[in-house]
C-alpha cells in the first residue's frame, strides 16, 4: 500500500501526460505563427529546382500537362503545388493543360485555375486548357498517349476539344514535353508505368509528404525528373516563382510545430532514460 | 476581421470542428461528419461518373450512334454487379477473370521494367571517394546490398552475413525515420489547411504572407 501511495516523479508525470494536452500545444504552435511570421528562408531542393528548370527551358509551343490526381483529404498539401506549377506555366508562356484522374480533383482546381488565369490575363482554350476528369486511371493514361482529344472529347466547360485552339497540333505522347502528376495516392506510379516507361515522356510528380520517401528511388534512377514533396515542396516552388502564397504561409506554422515535436521527442526520451535507470 | 456570411463556409467550419472533436473523444458530431463525408463522396462520384462517363461513352454512342459493340463491355460490367445477387454471383467471376487477366498482362511487364530492371540499373554506379556523387553512390550501393541481405532468410544471419544484415537494419531504420518525419509533416499540413480555412475564409483575418 505504501508503494501505491508513492508520489510520481516529474518525469513520470510528464510521460503520462494526457495526449489532449499535447494536441492543444501543437494546435497553438500551428496557429500563432500565422499572426507572427518570422519569414524563415525556404531554399529550393534539387528535386524541386529540376522541375522549375525544366519548365523554364521550354518554349511557347511546348506542352505541360498537370494532372491533379487528388481529392479534398490531401488538398492542403497538393493544391498549393498545383497553384504554383500552373502559375509558373502561365508565366513561362507554355501550353498548359490541367486534368484529373480523381473525380473530386476538377472541383478543387477550378477556382485556382480561374484565379491564376485572371492574375496573368490568360484565356481558357487559347493559353491553357482545362480537360476535367475521365474515369479509368490507367486506361485514361494509355488512351491519352495515343489520342488526347479522343480521351477528352470535351473539356471541363463542355467545349469540344477539337475546337480548342491550344490543342491544335497536340495529339499524342510525342507532343507532351512534361507531365506532372500531383498524386494523393500511388497514382504517380501509373504515370510512370504507362506514360514514362513505354513512351519516355518527361515525368515529374508532386506527392503528399507521406509518400515522398517512396519516390526518391525513382528520382535517383532518373525516371522522375523531379518531385514536390508535401507542403514544403510547394513552398519551395513558390519561392522559385517568387510568389509567396498558401504554402509559404503554412510553412511557418509547420516549422514551429516541428520544433515542438522535436522537443517532445527529446524530453520523452530523456524521461524514459531517467525512469529506466531508476527501475 | 470580417466573419463570413456564406452558409457553406459556416457548414465547412462546423464539419471541421466536428471532425477535430474526435481528438477529445468519439462523439455524435464526429459520427455525423464521417457519415456525411462518405455519403456526399459517393453521391458526387455517381453524378460525375454518369455525366462524364456513362452518358457520353455508352448511352449516346449506343442509342444515338449505333455503336452496339459497346454493349459487350457493358454486359461484363453488369456481371460484376451481380456479386450482390447470391444466385447469380458466379457470373461475376468471368468479368473479374477478364479484368485480372488484362490488368496483370498490362501491369506485370511494365512493373518489372520500371520497378525492378530500371531500379537495378540505377544501382550500377560509378563508385569513388573523389566526389560527393561518388560517395553517395557508395552509400546507395552498400545500402541496397545490405538491405537485400537482411531480407534473405535462407541463410542464418551469422558472421559476416549477419553483420551485413545488421547494417541492412540500420539502413531500413534510416528509411523508416525519414518516412515517419515526412508523415508527421503531412498530417501537420492537413491541419494547417484547416487553420488557414478558419482564419481566412471564415474569420476573414488578413494574414501575413
Amino acid at each position: 500500500m505504501a508503494e501505491l501511495k508513492q508520489e510520481r516523479t516529474f518525469w513520470e508525470r510528464l510521460i503520462l501526460i494526457d495526449r489532449r494536452v499535447i494536441y492543444l500545444i501543437i494546435a497553438l504552435a500551428m496557429t500563432l505563427p500565422f499572426f507572427f511570421q518570422m519569414g524563415l528562408p525556404i531554399p529550393a531542393t534539387k528535386e524541386v529546382q529540376d522541375i522549375y528548370d525544366h519548365i523554364e527551358a521550354l518554349t511557347p509551343s511546348d506542352v505541360v500537362i498537370i494532372s491533379a490526381d487528388f481529392d479534398p483529404s490531401v488538398s492542403p498539401e497538393l493544391l498549393p503545388m498545383f497553384d504554383a506549377l500552373f502559375r509558373h506555366c502561365l508565366k513561362a508562356g507554355v501550353k498548359v493543360m490541367a486534368m484529373s484522374l480523381a473525380v473530386q480533383g476538377p472541383g478543387l482546381i477550378e477556382p485556382v485555375i480561374h484565379d491564376a488565369a485572371k492574375d496573368y490575363n490568360k484565356t481558357n482554350g487559347l493559353d491553357y486548357a482545362f480537360l476535367g476528369w475521365q474515369y479509368g486511371f490507367t486506361l485514361v493514361i494509355m488512351n491519352m498517349m495515343e489520342d488526347l482529344k479522343q480521351t477528352f472529347p470535351v473539356d471541363y466547360y463542355g467545349t469540344r476539344t477539337v475546337d480548342l485552339p491550344i490543342l491544335q497540333g497536340v495529339e499524342t505522347f510525342a507532343d507532351y514535353d512534361l507531365i506532372v502528376s500531383l498524386a494523393g495516392s500511388a497514382v504517380y506510379m501509373n504515370w510512370l508505368l504507362y506514360a514514362h516507361e513505354p513512351y519516355n515522356v518527361p515525368l515529374a510528380c508532386g506527392v503528399t509528404a507521406v509518400s515522398a520517401a517512396d519516390v526518391y528511388p525513382y528520382i535517383q534512377s532518373g525516371q522522375f525528373l523531379g518531385m514536390l514533396g508535401g507542403l514544403k515542396g510547394a513552398a519551395e516552388y513558390e519561392t522559385l516563382i517568387e510568389e509567396k502564397r498558401m504554402a509559404t504561409m503554412g510553412m511557418e506554422a509547420q516549422n514551429w510545430a516541428h520544433i515542438i515535436i522535436i522537443l517532445f521527442i527529446i524530453i520523452g526520451n530523456i524521461g524514459y532514460l531517467i525512469i529506466g535507470r531508476k527501475k | 476581421m470580417q466573419i463570413s456570411t456564406n452558409p457553406w463556409v459556416w457548414l465547412g467550419v462546423f464539419f471541421t470542428f466536428s471532425v477535430l472533436s474526435f481528438l477529445y473523444k468519439d462523439n455524435p458530431f464526429y459520427k455525423l461528419a464521417e457519415h456525411v463525408t462518405v455519403g456526399v463522396s459517393i453521391g458526387y462520384f455517381m453524378v460525375i461518373w454518369w455525366t462524364n462517363t456513362v452518358n457520353p461513352r455508352f448511352i449516346i454512342p449506343v442509342f444515338e450512334n449505333g455503336d452496339y459493340y459497346l454493349i459487350i463491355p457493358a454486359i461484363m460490367g453488369l456481371m460484376m454487379v451481380l456479386r450482390i445477387v447470391p444466385k447469380w454471383s458466379w457470373l461475376s467471376r468471368y468479368a473479374i477473370c477478364f479484368t485480372v487477366g488484362a490488368g496483370a498482362g498490362m501491369g506485370i511487364p511494365r512493373s518489372m521494367q520500371a520497378s525492378v530492371l530500371r531500379q537495378l540499373e540505377s544501382t550500377m554506379l560509378h563508385l569513388g571517394f573523389g566526389t560527393t556523387t561518388g560517395i553517395n553512390n557508395i552509400v546507395i550501393f552498400i545500402g541496397v546490398l545490405a538491405v537485400l541481405i537482411y531480407f534473405f532468410f535462407s541463410k542464418e544471419h551469422k558472421g559476416v552475413f549477419g553483420g551485413a544484415a545488421k547494417l541492412g537494419i540500420w539502413f531500413l531504420m534510416v528509411g523508416f525515420g525519414a518516412t515517419f518525419g515526412y508523415t508527421v509533416m503531412a498530417r501537420l499540413s492537413l491541419f494547417i489547411g484547416r487553420v488557414l480555412f478558419i482564419l481566412q475564409d471564415f474569420l476573414g483575418i488578413p494574414l501575413a504572407g
